[in-house]
Formats: C-alpha cells, structure tokens, sequence
C-alpha cells in the first residue's frame, strides 16, 4: 500500500482533525496508542476496524467517535465502512445537534482545582466555668482544685472556638457494700467496706480526678443511717484523699435535704459539689445547704430540657446561687435503655447554652455508671437463645460503660461519675486527644488496604 | 432538602385530594414528604405520564441534602447516605450507617467462611427486632488481580450481603468487579494517583465509588471531577486515623465535610461518609485482643456519632459487636415519635394464679426496663401494658394519657383477671394517685409498688405476701 501512504491518518492526525474542526465536545477523549488508520481510495472508503475504535476512545464513546469520524470523512469526499458494522452501530445521517455531541462521561486530563470551604459556628455565650475543690489558700484542704466547662463551642469542636477546660471523670464510692457488676466488683473487692481506703484506690490506682462518695445507706428503704452518722464518710473521704470530691445522697426525696445539708456541713470550705437538687425534693433547703457551707450545687432532672431551666432558674432567682456555682445533670440513661434521649437532651442543652440561653449554660454531669445497669453490660450471656453469643462480661461490661460515656461528651459532658478503671482510663485519653493534649503515634495511612 | 414549607410541595402535587397515599389531603401529604415520613411515589396520580415534570420539579426538591446512594441489590441492598441535618434532634438521621467486616484475599478458605458466615448470621434482639451485621468489605492484600478474583468468587457463593470491593491498584478491581459486578459492589478507592483509571471502571462497571484523600481540598476536587466526568454516586473518604493528633484531625474532617455540605449547601462535598474503624489496627497490632477492640471501638463511637454513613471494621469480638449496633441504633432512632410496644398481657417468666399482676405503659424504653427488672430478678409475673401512645408513667399520668378508663378496658380486653385468684393490680409507684379511683372502677384491690422498676424485687419481699 506504499502507494496509499500520505493517505494514512495516525491518531494523532484525528485527534488534529477533530481540534481543527472544532469539535469541542470530544476534545477530552483521550486517545491513544499508535495505530494508523487507512484510507483506501480505491475502494471509495476507508477501512477501520472496531479495535482501533476502542483503542481510541474509552469505552462507551466509540458511537460518537465514529460519528463525528465518519462526518469529518464526509467533509473530505470519503466514506466510512466497518469490518465488523454489527459490534459498533453505525452513524446515523441526522444533523449534528449539540445533545448527540454531549457525552455522557468525559475522562478528564487533571483533577479539577477545588479549594475546600466551611464556615465557622458563631456562638453568643460560653459555659460558665466551675471551680471544684478548695486548697488551702482559699481555706479548704484539697491538693488541687478542677475546673470544668468554659466552652465557647461544641464540644471538641477546638477550631471554631476556646475550649480551656477537659472532662474529669469522679469514681463512685459508696458509703456501704453494694452489689456491683462483677466486672466492676473484682476491681474493688478488698475496699468496699471502708469508703477511706475506696476512695484512695480510686485515686491512687485508677487516676480519679474526684471522687463521689454516695451516702445510699441512709435511704430508708436500704439503712435508714441518721444524716449526723452519714456525714462522718465524708470527713473519712475528705481525710482519705486530698482531690475535690462530690456528695450524694441515696436520692430519696424526703432524707436527702437532711442528709446533703449535713454533709455540706462537715465539708465546709471544701468547695465540693452537692448531688443534687430535684425538683420533686426541698431543693432549696439542699440549695442553701450549698450556699451557706461554700459549695457547688448539682442541678438534677430527668431528661427534660424545660424543667431543667425551671429548676436553675429557681437555683439563681430562689436560692441566689451564684452563676459560678452550678452544675446541672440532665440525666444519663445508658446504652440501649434511652441513652438517645439523654444524648440529644443534652447536645441541645449545650447548643441552646452556646446560642444564648443563660438558663442552660452550665456544665454538664453524667452519671455514667447507669451503664451498668443495662442486662448487655452485666449479664454473664444473652437471656434469648437466638441472640449471637455476646462475648465474656468483663469486656463487655466496660465497653458498655465507655459507649455511654464517650457519646454523651460528644454530647457535652463535662464531669463523669463512673466505676471501671479501664472505661475511666479510656474516656480521659479519648476526651484529651479531641482537645489535642495526646501527640499519638502518627501514621501513614495511605496504603492501609494492605496494611492492616 | 431544598423546601421547607409544605406549600412550596403542594403546587407540584394533583391536588385532586384522592386519598390514596393514606393522607386526606394534597396538603397533608405535602407536609407528611418534608417530614420524609411519606415519599413521592406513594402519590399514584403523580406516576402517570401526564405529571412527569412535576414529578421530577418535586423529585428534585425533595431530595436529601447529602445524597443517597444504593449498595448491593435486592433485600440485602443499603442505603447510605440521604441525611438532612447535623443534629438528631433538628429532624432524624435516616439512613443508619451499614457495618461491613473485612476479609482479605490471602486469608484461607477457612477463616474466610467462618468471619462472612459470622457476619450472614449475627444476631441480636432489641425493642422487638432483631439487630444485624451488613456487609462484607474484601481487602486486597497480595495486589494480585487473580488472587483477588478468587476472593470475591468465594466471598461471593458465600454472602447474599453487599460488598465492598478494596484496593487503591485498578488492575485489582477490575479483576474483582468482573466477578461481582451484577451485585452492584461499592469501590473503594480512587485517590490521587489512580483516579483517572478508577474512573474508566467505575463507568465501565456504573457502580458506586469511594474517592480517598485525607486532603480536603484534594477530596473536594476529586469529587468535583468525578460529577464533571458525570458519575455522582459518589462516597468520600477523607481519611481515619487511629490515635492522637491525627485522630482529632479525623474528628475535625468529618465534621467540617458535613457542615459544609448540609449548612454551607458546599455541593461538592455533598456525599455519604465512609469511615474505617478497620485502620486501628496499625497501631495495635502488637496489643491484645481486647486493646485492639477497644481501640476500634473509639473510633466507631466517634464516627457513628459523628456522620460516618457506612463503617468498616477488622474485629470481630461479639463483646465489640454488641454495644457498636446498640449506638447505632440509637442514634439513628427517630426522635419525633416516641418508640411504641404493643398494648396487652404478657408473661414474665412462668408466672401461675398466685404471681403478681403489675401495669406499665407501651412506651418501649418503660416497657423493657421493666421487663429486664422483672426476669432478671426472676419475678415470675404478669405484665399489663397499656396504650399511652408510647409515653412514659410520669407523663402520662400528667398528660392523662393513662387513666381509670384505660386501665379499665386494658383489664377487660385481655381477660388478666382472669388469670390470676388474687384479684390484686401492682399499679407504678409513679401513676400512685390513680390507685383509688382504679379500685372503685376495676373492682380490684390494688398496690402501689415502686417508683423504680430497679427496686420491684425488694418490695416483692416487703409488700407482696403481707398486702395482697
């Protein structure tokens, strides 16, 4: 065919031919590969085979690399013909319109520039930040003080405003034995019986940043312990370690204003936080018990953001509690028994807080430990015999714990009450890395399908 | 989506108010399609032919913020995606997150059967369901496209489940994607340097891709040229990583994509999230099995939490398993309608004529709490539940939505006295001041127990035989 030869078109040559012509649609196919298409005079049209098509163009464009082919040949007097006419349809006579030039998917040469953009939160009010814990300076007898909240963002949300303060996690004692999860019994097993030597271990060995010495024995139902004798685990609490601690009750209605108001007593000048004022109880005698002996008081409701403005706003208005002096618990439910409720009670507690509201705007408690009343957290397997095996307890029970606690500070939480040493270690670590206090090791995630 | 009001929908709708999506109005349905509690194609006027720009004005209008995209086919297909808003509270996350579990292609035969029939199988009752596992993600370790193929034909005999198909080398996916590509697989992943390759696949194949860059301006423009070169079902990547510093990164990436898509109306980036608590294992390999689970399980709290629309996971320790399906669903429960149990009388345990018969309402969480109360302190009993509408003792007994009159009928439709010779009804300690009018109305002697489910055991002891 040497004869021929200056009427053979490269690739090249088409693709320069389709530039030239303006057609503008295909000018993102790529072409490739070396091959020459012949244009046989002879027989009045030229030669080309469907493999030369496909090499051309990427697979479903051939259809309209052909057209736009066969009209260029037409423009120089040629015809079209195909090897094998039935593997690609042929092109049809009609007027080239812009909708039949349109390809559908167009492989590009580089990656389209993007520069990637979001807003910031603009919020109107920060949290109010407490002080827990008194030293001797401001005449308590505490090693340290914490403080807790602060926040002008969402929580961990560190890029759009200041968030000085990280979450601080009070391990439970009680002020007698009780039964507990046995995930969590072995771990305190040889104290129960001295809330001094619990609370000791609790800071001591599991790194409590506080502890909370619960008087449940003098809930008349379990001890009835008079409030005058309860109040002396708190001085052994208070003697035992040298953090800032918080005081419940047993969370009778009736006792509880005598016992906390004992309590606050004794501890006065510790700063300690009293849990809590309710609505259905003499919260203002607990209040004022707050009050009067120097110390922070826990606002308590359930699940209900109304009441609990309703009862701040008694806490403020009633009690004159100063603004710096309040906690407030929106309750905790646990994993699997509402803990979506507790979740976005307080998630809209805070994004009211942060908007505005004065009323809401005070860190935020969790009694984590509700964790280990959900059956999944303690029983030794499924009650139901076509549950999936669950796996041993004493891992499934603090996983339980730290699935109802890391949710909720996502959520807000600035002081967590919990019980096992491993959800303890595992919510301060994940808590400080969000605030950016955990360097970490840094690693190449770029090939990770192979890696891990 | 783009509409707020109902009346912006209604000028699209026949508004021919035939009843046949079950609303007595056009406006009514109008409103139930922004709520998303009904969806266009339950309107059967608007099918017809005749209404096809209507149709698709309000298709348009209606569609989710971040796009919903389909994996797999037929009953096991998911749906990822389709969310609206960046707070539960502020409408519901719809679509929860699919769980897939990895495999790898130089795995044995052996412990490939045994983790995919593990995840076909799993099972888990909750509020009346039963939770399960979602899909199988087939990693390519030995980047050898044969090795790869043999894989996913195994993977593929053993699992109805979506796949997901991952490797960053073409040659690999294409090999697997010739295998499963009737059973519309997820590709994961194009990145930087394999895209325009990707891309060839993706359209030679139409299924669903992953674009990978912890660079959100590189994500951004990978999305960007993916829609340009007309492929939109499009899931991002923007990187999971295990520990410190990069971790918080990670935090920050996805919810900066999110807001950004949702709140900014940012389209480029308006796509379902894939996060990989899978990737923990580069960091505690060394540790032990329990570490490693813990490990993954942080980051699969924070990426439920926080807009992952589909995960990844490399353990599969059932103690892992349980809470990570629980938060999910949770999270993704809707929190516009309280969740309701049926109405009626049900055993506890193996309860005879002499147990107790307590009462509680139909709003689920109530209902299981005292439900576990009460097996797992082996109180054989009857429990009677009545339709509050899904709301609690306290607040129903406020709200009026349990009274006398209720509690009358419910005794009377499940015939409960007659299963029992005491004639005693344990009323909640918190619905105590309807316990008289109930005796006057039921004819029944009646108790009040605790306030607490918790404490039932105890005043079993207490008040039980010496009351009844």
């Amino acid at each position: 065919m040497s004869e021929n030869k200056d009427l053979s078109l490269s690739l090249k040559d088409i693709q320069n031919m389709l530039d030239n012509y303006g057609v503008e649609e295909l000018k993102d196919i790529k072409i490739e590969g070396d091959l020459e298409i012949e244009v046989e005079p002879l027989s009045g049209g030229v030669s080309i085979t469907p493999e030369m098509l496909q090499s051309m163009v990427v697979a479903n464009e051939a259809k309209q690399a052909v057209y736009h082919i066969s009209n260029l040949f037409k423009m120089f007097g040629l015809s079209l013909s195909f090897q094998d006419i039935s593997t690609i349809p042929t092109p049809v006579q009609a007027p080239v319109t812009e909708e039949v030039l349109k390809p559908r998917f167009k492989p590009l040469e580089n990656l389209i520039a993007k520069k990637f953009n979001v807003s910031k939160d603009e919020w109107r009010l920060k949290v109010e930040e407490i002080t827990l814990g008194a030293t001797k300076t401001d005449g308590g007898t505490r090693g340290n003080v914490i403080k807790i909240g602060g926040e002008q963002a969402m929580p961990f949300y560190c890029w759009d405003g200041n968030i000085p303060n990280r979450p601080v996690v009070a391990l439970d004692v009680f002020d007698m034995p009780i039964s507990l999860a046995k995930a969590v019994k072995v771990h305190y097993e040889d104290v129960v019986h001295d809330p001094g030597d619990w609370a000791r271990k609790a800071v001591k060995d599991y790194k409590a940043d506080m502890v909370t010495i619960h008087l449940i024995s003098t809930d008349p139902l379990i001890k009835d312990t008079p409030a005058k004798e309860a109040a002396k685990a708190v001085e052994e609490v208070l003697q035992a370690v040298d953090v800032p601690i918080v005081i419940g009750g047993s969370g009778n209605p009736d006792k509880d204003p005598e016992v906390l108001e004992k309590a606050a007593e004794v501890a006065e000048g510790e700063r300690c936080l009293i849990a809590s004022a309710n609505l259905d109880m003499d919260w203002e005698r607990i209040g004022n018990a707050a009050k009067k002996y120097g110390h922070n008081i826990l606002s308590w409701t359930q699940l209900d953001m109304n009441n609990q403005r309703e009862l701040n706003r008694k806490l403020l208005k009633v009690v004159e509690m100063p603004r710096d002096r309040i906690v407030i618990d929106p309750t905790t439910a646990a994993l699997g028994y509402g803990l979506d409720y507790a979740y976005t009670n307080m998630e809209r507690i805070r994004l009211a807080a942060l908007g505005g509201d004065d009323e809401l705007s005070f860190p935020m408690s969790s009694g984590t430990t509700n964790a280990w009343g959900a059956r999944e957290a303690w029983m030794i397997n499924s009650p139901m015999p076509e549950d999936s095996d669950w796996g041993p307890r004493e891992f499934r029970g603090p996983l339980w714990e730290i699935y109802t606690g890391l949710p909720l500070a996502i959520a807000g939480v600035d002081l967590f009450m919990m019980m096992h040493p491993l959800s303890v270690r595992v919510l301060k670590e994940t808590t400080q890395t969000l605030l950016g206090m955990i360097e970490g090791e840094k690693v190449d995630i770029s090939n990770w399908i192979k890696e891990v | 989506m783009k509409v707020q009001s109902p009346l912006e929908v209604y000028n699209y709708l026949p508004g021919t108010n035939c009843k046949e999506c079950g609303e007595e109005t056009c406006m009514a349905f109008a409103s139930k399609l922004i709520d998303r509690s009904k969806t266009l194609d339950m309107c059967k006027e608007i099918l017809d032919e005749a209404y096809k720009e209507e149709y698709e004005k309000l298709e348009d209008m209606l569609s989710p913020e971040i796009k919903e995209i389909i994996i797999g086919v037929g009953d096991k297909a998911v749906k990822v995606g389709g969310e609206d808003v960046l707070y539960r509270h502020q409408l519901t996350f719809y679509n929860q997150p699919p769980f897939a579990y990895d495999v790898t292609d130089v795995m044995s035969e052996k412990e490939i059967t045994e983790r995919v029939n593990f995840v076909n199988n799993y099972k888990k009752f909750y509020v009346g369901n039963f939770l399960r596992l979602d899909m199988i993600a087939i990693r390519s370790v030995s980047d050898d496209p044969e090795k790869f193929k043999e894989c996913v034909k195994k993977v593929k005999d053993l699992t109805e489940l979506p796949i997901i198909l991952m490797s960053f080398n073409p040659d690999v996916l294409d090999a697997g994607l010739e295998i499963i590509k009737d059973r519309r697989p997820l590709v994961y992943a194009a990145n930087e340097d394999n895209w325009q390759k990707v891309a060839e696949l993706i359209d030679k194949y139409k299924v669903p891709v992953v674009l990978f860059s912890p660079d959100l301006d590189k994500l951004s423009s990978l999305a960007k040229t993916f829609v340009e070169m007309g492929m939109d079902e499009l899931v991002l990547d923007p990187g999971t990583y295990p520990s410190g510093k990069q971790l918080m990164g990670t935090f920050e990436r996805f919810i900066k994509l999110r807001r950004s898509a949702i709140k900014d109306g940012n389209k480029d980036v308006a796509f379902p999230l894939i996060g990989i608590p899978a990737i923990s294992s580069l960091i505690s390999k060394d540790k032990d099995e329990f570490e490693q689970a813990v490990s993954e399980s942080i980051l699969t709290i924070l990426e439920i939490l926080k807009y992952g629309d589909l995960l990844v996971f490399h353990n599969i320790a059932p103690y892992a398993i349980l809470p990570a399906i629980h938060l999910r669903f949770n999270i993704y429960t809707d929190p516009r309608s309280p969740v309701q149990v049926d109405a009626g009388l049900f055993k506890m345990g193996n309860p005879d004529e002499n147990s107790p018969l307590f009462l509680t309402t139909n709003f689920a969480l109530t209902y299981f709490t005292v439900k576990s109360d009460l097996e797992s302190n082996n109180i054989d009993s009857y429990l009677l539940v009545v339709n509050t509408d899904g709301i609690g003792v306290e607040a129903s007994v406020a709200g009026g939505q349990l009274n006398t009159g209720k509690i009358k009928d419910a005794i009377e439709t499940t015939k409960a006295k007659e299963v029992i010779k005491h004639n005693t009804l344990v009323l909640p300690g918190l619905a105590a001041r309807l316990s008289g009018a109930t005796e006057d109305e039921t004819g029944m002697k009646v108790l009040v127990g605790p306030t607490d489910s918790g404490r039932i055991a105890k005043w079993m002891e207490d008040h039980w035989e010496s009351d009844k």
